[in-house]
């Protein structure tokens, strides 16, 4: 630790006003502060400062992660086994391994790219380097299909970076959820390589009677979701890296909600939003809507119907819905800022994820959308909040004169 | 030709572009450069629009009245787009099938408008005929930079011809990128083109 201090403080007049790499300040700053809290204090007035700053933030975040991660790791590798019908043999160090060699990659591609491009923003603006990229850099991973090609990630990362988050300011100006915008980017571009069946376990040859669809994509063909609640929430199933295991995900959420970084309100009303939703879509299905008059489903509606009559608890520990509530739509970023305001915007989440979901089959992750779809509405519902208290006290005021 | 006339002529092309200056006429540039050939056309049909629809306000600009002026523009406009529209249909069917009512809507392109009430109800018909052409072919160029991109990286072709569509390259693991053909796309290759326009042009700085 001390040579490493001191290794610093031998470096820093260099990058210092005047020196040989003055032009790369920002970018020896981020170093610096990346090892090192900054024991600089204020020789001004008094500042309030919580020793909880942007870097442990998202330092938290990463740790929150990380069950999720090491899950999808394992997960991955247990995918591929299955498809090759060898999970009975494959040893825990065999599927493990597999994993690390198909999820690291992705996790390095994602760092790389964004991180040079943060930095290069960073550096041509002479601003500091922000430490936001910690926690998109690996949520990008986590919501890619484990076969998805690394150029495809590179693109989709960059593309997130530079317009979704630099053309913005940077960290914390951005509208929207910089992996979502890397998710929704290949997800729009390249279709063929993030849904249908193939996508999610890495494996040119399956065995016989193995199917690689996604939950939600075998509730909307067939109306099963051909795997038990309990595989959903345990996490053995096909999906995303990172968005299969509830219990992971579970466990980074407590994480969130005990540091205090993301809102209790905003999870629990997303899942209140997909709850109410998913029970009526059971009502509705149940009450003959998707039906004609003969009671034969109406055409083109045959897998809005199966999805509406998916059970609302499958709805929620199947697809990215609790990765979603958990990890992305509590971002303090882009999600409402005021105290009312997340309630409806989680609300809003839940319920819409579903109805996307539901009525949209070609678009089998509603989440990703939903939570796009509020990230741009959250400005307008805290406007609306504060419009209304303001109104409301005016009135107070008047009363009185 | 005088300076005067130079700049009514350069300037749309440049420093004072209708797209992306001025940001008119955004919703046909969104709607038909996911081809190269239909924006090309689509460029063409505004360009000879403006230019006759600026003479021939031009020509009567000081016998229409105030009050009602914007109705003969419309007039006039609308009869050059139904003229440009059944030249169109008869000579490049296939073209004003794919360009559908977007030729129709020129009628409605701001540039058009804009150009009219700006320029042509002030000058005289030289200096409109220049100013409508310019703005025109600046219109154009900025739809067929954007449908260059979108067309080549979107459906691999260019005007129709193969370019990026061989085996090799799909084998190597090249896709065609599938949003590069949503009208989304389109809007984020205008404002690069603005990005790096005004990132090249003090004068479009904000201060």
């Amino acid at each position: 630790m001390k040579a490493l201090r001191k290794f610093l403080d031998n470096a820093k007049p260099k990058f210092q006003e005047g020196g040989k790499f003055a032009k790369f300040r920002s970018t020896f700053g981020a170093f610096e502060t990346f090892l090192f809290t900054p024991n600089e204090t204020n020789k001004g007035g008094v500042h309030v400062r919580d020793a909880v700053d942007l870097k442990r933030t998202m330092i938290v975040v990463v740790m929150a992660l990380m069950p999720a991660f090491l899950f999808g790791i394992w997960n991955t590798g247990f995918q591929h086994f299955r498809a090759l019908g060898q999970e009975a043999t494959a040893t825990f160090g065999d599927i493990v391994c597999y994993g690390l060699a198909t999820v690291l990659p992705i996790v390095v591609v994602s760092y790389v790219v964004g991180l040079a491009i943060e930095f290069a923003s960073a550096q041509m603006r002479g601003h500091e380097v922000n430490e936001g990229f910690l926690v998109s850099g690996l949520i990008i991973p986590l919501v890619m299909p484990a076969d998805v090609p690394l150029w495809a990630v590179a693109v989709a990362t960059a593309f997130a970076v530079i317009f979704g988050k630099e053309v913005f300011g940077g960290t914390g100006m951005n509208i929207w959820n910089p992996a979502l915008i890397a998710r929704a980017f290949l997800f729009f571009a390249y279709p063929t390589k993030m849904s249908g069946e193939s996508v999610w376990y890495g494996a040119e040859q399956t065995v016989d009677g193995f199917s690689g669809a996604t939950a939600l994509a075998s509730a909307g063909a067939t109306g099963a979701t051909g795997v038990s609640v309990e595989d959903a929430i345990f996490g053995f199933i096909p999906g995303s890296i990172g968005e299969t295991s509830v219990i992971a995900i579970a466990l980074g959420g407590l994480l969130l909600l005990i540091t205090g970084i993301a809102s209790w309100k905003t999870m629990f009303s997303v899942f209140a939003g997909g709850i109410v939703m998913g029970l009526t879509f059971n009502a509705l299905a149940e009450s003959g809507s998707f039906l004609d008059e003969n009671g034969v489903v109406l055409k083109g509606y045959e897998a809005a119907r199966n999805l509406a009559l998916l059970p609302w608890y499958e709805h929620l520990v199947i697809g990215g819905f609790c990765f979603g509530a958990v990890f992305m739509a509590t971002d303090p970023v882009t999600s409402s800022r005021t105290e009312t305001g997340k309630f409806i915007y989680g609300f809003l989440i839940g319920a819409m994820a579903i109805i996307i979901r539901v009525l949209n089959p070609g678009y089998p992750e509603g989440m990703m959308l939903a939570i796009l779809l509020m990230n741009t509405f959250a400005p307008l519902i805290d406007y609306c909040i504060v419009q209304r208290n303001i109104s409301k006290r005016a009135k107070r005021v008047k009363i009185k004169a | 030709m005088s300076k005067k006339n130079k700049e009514a002529f350069l300037n749309p092309l440049g420093i004072n572009n209708p797209v992306t200056v001025q940001v008119l006429g955004i919703c046909s540039a969104l709607a038909v450069t996911a081809k190269l050939e239909p924006a090309l056309v689509m460029g063409l049909s505004v360009t000879i629009i403006t230019a006759f629809a600026n003479v021939v306000i031009s020509l009567l600009r000081k016998t229409i009245p105030n009050r009602i002026r914007i109705i003969v523009q419309l007039v006039v406009v609308a009869s050059l787009v139904t003229i440009v529209s059944q030249v169109l249909k008869a000579f490049a069917y296939d073209v004003s099938v794919q360009l559908s009512v977007y030729v129709g809507l020129i009628i409605t392109n701001c540039i058009l408008m804009g150009r009219l009430e700006a320029f042509a109800m002030q000058n005289a018909p030289w200096p409109s005929l220049l100013d409508g052409i310019g703005n025109g072919l600046g219109y154009a160029k900025i739809l067929v930079i954007v449908a260059f991109f979108r067309e080549l990286f979107g459906s691999g072709t260019l005007l129709g011809y193969n370019i990026l569509n061989y085996d090799c390259l799909k084998e190597a693991g090249y896709v065609n990128n599938g949003l590069m053909l949503m009208p989304p796309m389109a809007l984020i290759i205008v404002a690069c083109i603005i990005w790096w326009q005004r990132a090249h042009n003090k004068d479009l700085q904000e201060k």
